[in-house]
């Protein structure tokens, strides 16, 4: 019982934050000079006035702020999130087209940085801790620093220029190939080469904040008393760091692994940029770019949505790794 | 000559018969010249392949008149059609019209359609579609077309099922460029009619009557485009298959280029230091035709209300205060030409006799003394152009250049929607844009300096505030002048007189290069370039 009024009121409070978000960002955008009307007219070359003032009406921005608020939130209220008037296209049908390319490369680098991330932490850590090998913990540190310290877009290019044109091992754009009419396994495989590089790149950044992170909370953990207790019983190295410091150690690479998927959306805009991924980020870049009010705004729904659901998951997983965690109420 | 070659094509030899059935033929339709020419091109065609090209950006819709953006030319070119297209040198050709004929009055423009002619759906095209798109559909959702159907079209009619009449209420000489993809397509009436155009759900799939037909539209990836195996030109397209790629970034564009995943890419898919490289590369070829239709001019915008600019001989003295070769060499590498008149040199009308403003350091100091205007009194800023780095340097250079003439400058950055905004509400001191021209200068060189055209609220028009009484009388009688030598003539002088006034700073006239595989035929052949609709692009192996 106290576990469901728990969720109920985490829920709660989740949904008033994407309120709050949709609010703000209804108003802040109407911030920025310009407005969607000013620039379709803008590309089209126009020369005529009273065709942006009907495009201004078609889009409802002759009304004032308040009304057009009302709309649009009673429109979300009924799964109406509007109308791409530039694309022509609702709102929704648009994000939901490319909602699933954005999602599998998150979760995707997300994988591939945790998992990667965690294993060369371990590695560093336990090289150091048994003083063995300790050159393989500063070969780490350094390439997690190199990695840490390099720029995104600068990677992607390089990353296209070494493995695609140079070797060709890699597709260089785009999430699958165009025209090959591909299906079942063959289309998997065609879809998971086009990932690689995406995946990298925008997992790279994190994997190395994860080795830095565990590493350095496996050697904070190695160093309690429990541990040495457990040696001095003559368990061995693996087995401790499997049962006594991994366990102890994870609970801030889960807090950052929340931090983190709010972030790669905000990332995957370079990296769906730069490799031609059609996914969301790109979709708000253009939306943002266009003043597309509605889209925008739909974009921003999703993404919120997006982080407070991690944020909640996070949560959850905390009581779940160490039971000891309980509600700050 | 050409006639008999496309008889040779099918192998047999041709017998005096079937010669003067043909012959016949030409001399009832105007088409026959391009069509031959066609042929004698089918002669050494092979049929099929796909063709992988660059749409950038991504447009927002395909659907021609509902959205006039670049990109969205590019692709929509390809599946509808205008009574016309235009060579090279602006001459009208056949497109959807095989022939047409203008009253010597210059009021009445009576087009034949070709006949067979269906759209991709199946359903006949026929005036009809003519008549629909023009009244009533383009009046509605094309911000360049329209003004002009408003005001310069009294009537359209189909005369019969292949026949269709604009009658126009007074002259307007450029009319006939207007029939192109650019300005009156033909969108089918069956679908369009007594709907809300903007909300249509046949926009997310479009129907036209070209030579390829939308497949596939996979937004954020690629567009697909499939050989319309009706088209009314027999054997035609060559190609089964053209995909455009959405790549967003440059240097990733230029990377797939080189990879051999696109084979073609057109003026400003890729950076301009990334053009001069890959021209050297092995298996390139390139081109700056296809663009006499735009020829497109670069012009420095002055805001001419208030002080120093308000002043003509300040603005001269900013003219020769900018090294213009300079810009062109450096910040475009290469790619351009310094321009001497607000009418392109590679456009109709344009005139080689002009005053020219060479970068001349002290004669700008000399100038800005003679007018008077302490000009470091005025801070100005200058609004950069939100198109990319090149222009942003362009800025700097010009702040740079300024300030050694002793203004006062500043660089406010924005993008597209706060530059049409600021612009369009006379905001700014200084600003750049360029503009194209549409194959007539009362078409898209007038809209600029008109003084009727300085209307608060949209970009691209008369945003300086040029006022000239001459010049607004002379591109007035020049779009209605009867004949070409009076409109040159009428041309001729306005170019002078903005040139002397510096009404705007003509910069450059831009250059697109178009880079292609060396497999990749027949990109180029008219004044439209990749604007075209690609019926004779043929690969070789």
């Amino acid at each position: 019982m106290k576990q469901l009024s728990l969720l109920i009121s985490k829920l709660g409070k989740a949904v008033l934050v994407v309120f709050c978000v949709v609010l703000v960002n209804f108003f802040l955008i109407r911030l920025a000079p310009g407005d969607p009307a000013a620039i379709m007219a803008g590309e089209a070359g126009a020369s005529d006035p009273n065709f942006v003032l009907q495009l201004r009406q078609q889009f409802g921005l002759d009304q004032p702020v308040g009304v057009q608020l009302m709309k649009y939130l009673n429109g979300i209220l009924h799964f109406d999130w509007g109308y791409s008037y530039r694309m022509k296209v609702s709102v929704l049908d648009l994000i939901l087209d490319r909602l699933p390319a954005t999602l599998l490369l998150m979760v995707a680098a997300f994988i591939f940085s945790v998992v990667l991330g965690v294993f060369f932490g371990v590695l560093a850590a336990k090289a150091r801790y048994t003083g063995r090998r300790t050159w393989m913990d500063s070969a780490i540190v350094s390439v997690c620093l190199l990695l840490y310290a390099t720029p995104l877009f600068w990677l992607s290019l390089l990353s296209i220029i070494f493995f695609s044109v140079y070797l060709d091992w890699l597709p260089a754009f785009g999430m699958e190939s165009v025209g090959a009419g591909l299906a079942g396994w063959a289309r998997v495989r065609d879809i998971a080469l086009h990932l690689v590089l995406p995946t990298v790149t925008l997992g790279a950044f994190y994997m190395a904040m994860y080795v830095r992170l565990t590493r350095a909370s496996m050697l904070d953990v190695m160093g309690m008393d429990y541990v040495k207790t457990a040696r001095a019983k003559g368990a061995g190295t693996a087995y401790i760091i499997r049962r006594h410091v991994l366990r102890n150690a994870l609970l801030p690479i889960v807090t950052f692994s929340g931090l983190q998927l709010g972030q790669l959306a905000g990332g995957a805009v370079l990296t769906e940029t730069v490799f031609g991924w059609p996914g969301i980020g790109r979709l708000m870049f253009d939306a943002l770019m266009q003043r597309d009010y509605q889209l925008l705004l739909g974009v921003f729904l999703v993404t919120s949505t997006m982080v407070v659901i991690f944020n909640l998951l996070t949560d959850l997983t905390y009581r779940f790794i160490d039971p000891r965690v309980q509600h700050g109420s | 000559m050409k006639l008999v070659q496309p008889l040779c094509h099918q192998g047999t030899k041709p017998s005096p018969s079937l010669i003067s059935r043909l012959l016949a033929k030409a001399a009832i339709a105007s088409a026959t010249f391009a069509t031959a020419a066609m042929m004698t091109a089918a002669h050494a065609q092979t049929a099929g392949g796909t063709l992988y090209a660059i749409v950038q950006p991504e447009p927002p819709i395909l659907v021609l008149g509902l959205n006039q953006q670049s990109p969205t030319q590019y692709v929509g070119s390809k599946i509808y059609e205008g009574l016309l297209t235009y060579s090279d040198k602006l001459e009208p050709k056949p497109g959807l019209a095989k022939s047409w004929d203008i009253s010597a009055d210059g009021l009445t423009y009576t087009f034949h359609l070709q006949t067979g002619v269906t759209w991709h759906d199946g359903k006949p095209f026929t005036a009809d579609d003519v008549v629909f798109t023009a009244d009533k559909f383009l009046r509605k959702v094309h911000p360049r077309v329209r003004p002009i159907l408003d005001r310069y079209v009294a009537s359209i009619t189909a005369l019969d099922a292949g026949t269709v009449q604009f009658k126009l209420k007074e002259r307007f000489a450029p009319f006939i460029y207007l029939f192109g993809t650019d300005n009156i397509l033909v969108v089918p009436k069956h679908i369009y009619d007594g709907t809300d155009f903007a909300t249509n759900p046949a926009n997310q799939h479009p129907i036209g009557t070209g030579p390829f037909m939308f497949k596939e539209w996979k937004r954020g990836s690629d567009i697909v485009l499939e050989k319309n195996p009706h088209y009314w030109k027999q054997g035609l397209p060559y190609l089964d298959r053209i995909v455009f790629h959405v790549i967003p970034d440059a240097a990733s564009r230029s990377v797939a280029f080189e990879k051999g995943d696109v084979q073609v890419l057109r003026g400003g898919d890729i950076d301009n230091v990334d053009v001069a490289r890959l021209k050297a590369t092995a298996g390139v070829s390139n081109t700056t035709k296809g663009t006499e239709m735009y020829s497109t001019i670069t012009s420095l915008v002055m805001n001419e209300r208030k002080p120093p600019f308000d002043n003509a001989k300040v603005r001269q003295a900013v003219m020769y205060a900018l090294n213009r070769k300079f810009i062109v060499d450096h910040i475009f590498f290469g790619i351009g030409k310094v321009a001497t008149s607000p009418i392109s040199s590679t456009t109709l009308f344009h005139e080689a006799n002009l005053p020219v403003y060479n970068y001349d350091v002290k004669k700008a100091r000399a100038l800005i003394k003679e007018s008077g205007v302490d000009v470091g009194k005025y801070p100005i800023r200058i609004l950069s152009y939100p198109y990319g780095s090149a222009w942003d340097r362009l800025g700097e250079y010009t702040r740079q250049a300024l300030t050694q003439l002793g203004f006062n400058v500043d660089i406010d950055a924005t993008d597209a929607g706060g530059w049409a905004q600021r612009v369009g509400n006379f905001d700014f001191d200084l600003t750049f844009h360029f503009t194209d021209q549409f194959g007539d200068p009362a078409i898209g060189v007038s809209r600029l300096f008109l003084s009727s055209n300085i209307v608060k609220g949209s970009p691209f028009v008369n945003n300086e505030g040029y006022r000239n009484p001459e010049v607004d009388r002379l591109f007035t009688e020049a779009s209605s002048a009867p004949t070409t030598e009076k409109r040159q003539e009428l041309y001729s002088q306005v170019q002078k007189i903005l040139v002397d006034d510096v009404a705007n700073g003509f910069l450059f006239e831009n250059q697109n290069v178009t880079l292609f595989k060396n497999n990749v035929h027949n990109l180029i052949t008219t004044g439209v370039g990749t604007n075209s609709n690609f019926e004779s692009v043929y690969l070789s192996k």
